[in-house]
């Protein structure tokens, strides 16, 4: 069972360019036969995770990215295709012979050990000594905050404690990767927002490659340093949050982030700042970023809510329609407005909630909408 | 021998202030303690007869106190023999059919499999059967295949039925736990039989406990299959149950209140075990 040394993993320097990447998916490819059927559970995926990065793979339930990190850890085989960690090819490897480490949603935590046993468990399967365990699960404990609880049972602990110890599990080996699967999906949510920036800081910390499996956009655009959406078995978009948020690569990504705002409408001219779309009695322009569109091609546009700003007088440059409000909804910090468009299209809007900002409309008034163009992001155009 | 161990330590109840309702608690009070005293009838008559200074074949008059059936436990040889029989046919029981019994259990509430539905219904079949029949049945199985009837027989009928409440107890433990704890044994480095005994064992072993000692309790004093499958071998209630004819001898008191004192002593200690480690976590 001692299949390396107990010697410090990961000692290459870090910054060495062109760098093996931490993991490395090639055509993998999920299959199970249910009912007589082929059902592709994860479709033809090729992704590569960076040495200490922070990635998170991003989608809705049954998108296939829990079944993604399985094979990452050695739960699930690949119908087809490779996994490498750090080059390595690890097809076929069981879970308890891979230099990867998973926190699970449940935490899975040893009910019958005590917190400093659970975090032992992989040092001692490695046969690291008893000296050096001491003080690695004592070390790893401070770093989760759970010093003086060695002796508990993961029952006596708090839902955010047995968090941390499964963290601290998980971490205490030093594993090559750590994978996360949606593992504050069980804390309420004050905690959770805690427990993104604590998972934050001890990725910092200790400087280990991070997966991170979470149908929470939020969560993702708070941790990630990139994130895949995946969709139906396969990845619709992969990049930084930044970019996956303002640059949506497809309908479903943009629906799937945030809250977005769909106009679609026919391109009347193109013009050097982008395509201009008859929208009603209004006028949109949207950048086009270098792809070629022409007049009356058809062109899915998204502004988000938050960029929107809504008056009482037409706006006489930039992006702007008509709109009817159909919905105020007080938010606390902001209020949203379900506007529908002279054209039919339904827009939420955002407002801060700043000083002046109280009954900027009201229900059933007619407003002016209008946006910058280059907030607007035609989808398709990277 | 019928002592049942709790199966796992219940948490213990939050103290609060309860006002006492006079007259209410009165009635309950009384009733338990004539449900208490209907319990233990029976098992003082048994230890009392064992003191008791008889002389006539049979022990059923009170004639004194003595100590000479304590001193003179083992001189009748056919009764202790059958009583050696009894204990090492129900260890050896308790230790095949727990075995086994957790295996059966495990891979019921664990996993999924063709036939485990079956597997399950004969489980409970088995438990179900009147112990009378399926004695009468072992009896015809073993005299058409010529099998000769004695301790080997007594044993495998006894491993037979109580391999069954081993399953269920273990499977009712099994199918509870969260499949992701194995996993992250296995995860952090834990080959098949580690995860087996460091994770997967200690969380099934209050099923795995409670079924050996339902094991062991079924065993040592079943009479009815015994009775069929035991041919000229000895067992201790085959041994009282014959002596009944002629007169039971004290020492069968003697016997039983040292089983049962053993078994109150088993359960007392389990409890507070159970107790200490709830504390040991508070």
């Amino acid at each position: 069972m001692t299949e390396t040394s107990p010697a410090p993993v990961r000692d290459d320097p870090e910054g060495t360019p062109a760098a093996v990447p931490a993991i490395e998916l090639a055509g993998v490819r999920k299959s199970f036969q249910a009912y007589g059927e082929t059902v592709h559970a994860v479709r033809d995926i090729d992704l590569t995770v960076h040495e200490g990065e922070f990635f998170s793979l991003l989608g809705p339930s049954g998108c296939g990215k829990t079944t993604t990190m399985r094979m990452i850890a050695g739960f699930e085989d690949p119908t087809e295709g490779a996994v490498y960690l750090h080059g390595e090819d690890v097809t076929g490897v069981p879970a308890n012979k891979r230099d990867v480490n998973m926190v699970f949603q449940s935490y899975a935590l040893f009910p019958h050990m005590s917190v400093f046993d659970n975090v032992a468990f992989g040092l001692r399967r490695r046969g690291v000594d008893k000296a050096e365990t001491r003080k690695r699960v004592g070390a790893m404990l401070e770093i989760v905050d759970l010093t003086g609880r060695e002796k508990r049972r993961p029952s006596e602990l708090s839902g955010g404690q047995q968090q941390r110890v499964a963290l601290a599990r998980a971490l205490v080996n030093r594993p090559r990767a750590l994978l996360l699967d949606e593992p504050l999906g069980a804390l309420d949510l004050k905690l959770r927002q805690a427990m993104q920036v604590e998972l934050k800081r001890i990725q910092r910390e200790v400087g280990i490659t991070f997966v991170y499996v979470t149908h929470d956009q939020g969560e993702a655009l708070t941790m990630s340093d990139r994130i895949a959406v995946m969709n139906d078995g396969g990845i619709e978009q992969l990049d930084t949050p930044r970019a996956i948020y303002e640059r949506p690569a497809s309908r479903f990504v943009a629906g799937f982030i945030g809250t977005s705002n769909l106009i679609t409408g026919q391109i009347t001219a193109v013009g050097g700042d982008g395509a201009e779309i008859g929208y009603g009695e209004g006028r949109i322009v949207v950048p086009l970023n270098g792809a070629s569109r022409a007049v009356g091609d058809t062109v899915e546009l998204t502004v988000r809510p938050e960029k929107i700003v809504i008056g009482g007088e037409r706006p006489d440059r930039g992006s702007y329609t008509s709109a009817t409000v159909a919905e105020v909804v007080y938010l606390g910090t902001s209020t949203s407005y379900l506007v529908t468009t002279a054209a039919g299209d339904d827009v939420t809007v955002f407002v801060q909630n700043a000083t002046n900002a109280d009954d900027i409309a009201e229900r059933g008034s007619r407003v002016w909408l209008s946006w910058e163009p280059r907030h607007s992001y035609a989808i398709g155009t990277a | 021998m019928t002592t049942t161990l709790p199966e796992t330590a219940a948490p213990a109840p939050a103290r609060k202030p309860r006002r006492r309702r006079i007259g209410r608690g009165r009635g309950l009070q009384a009733y338990t303690v004539l449900l208490v005293a209907w319990l233990l009838l029976p098992i003082a008559v048994m230890v009392a007869f064992g003191f008791n200074d008889t002389h006539s074949k049979q022990n059923f008059e009170w004639e004194g106190f003595t100590l000479h059936w304590y001193a003179h436990l083992f001189d009748k040889k056919d009764l202790t023999t059958a009583l050696v029989n009894s204990l090492t046919i129900a260890l050896l029981t308790t230790l095949i059919a727990t075995v086994l019994g957790t295996l059966a259990g495990l891979a019921i509430g664990r996993y999924k499999f063709r036939g485990q539905g079956l597997a399950n219904v004969v489980m409970f079949a088995a438990i179900s059967c009147p112990e009378v029949v399926m004695g009468a049945s072992l009896l015809s199985m073993f005299v058409a295949t010529e099998t000769p009837r004695g301790y080997l027989t007594i044993l495998a009928a006894h491993v037979m039925f109580s391999v069954s409440f081993v399953a269920i107890t273990v499977r009712a433990r099994a199918v509870g736990l969260d499949a992701s704890i194995e996993e992250a044994a296995k995860d952090l480095g834990a080959g098949p039989w580690t995860t087996f005994r460091l994770v997967t064992l200690p969380m099934i072993m209050p099923g795995v406990t409670s079924g050996a000692l339902l094991a062991f309790a079924l065993s040592v004093d079943d009479f009815v299959i015994t009775n069929f499958t035991s041919g000229a071998t000895q067992t201790f209630p085959l041994w009282v149950w014959a002596s009944t004819r002629t007169g039971t001898p004290p020492q069968v008191n003697v016997m039983g209140t040292l089983i049962f004192a053993a078994g109150v002593l088993l359960a007392a200690g389990n409890v507070v075990l159970t107790r200490r480690r709830a504390r040991a976590t508070p």
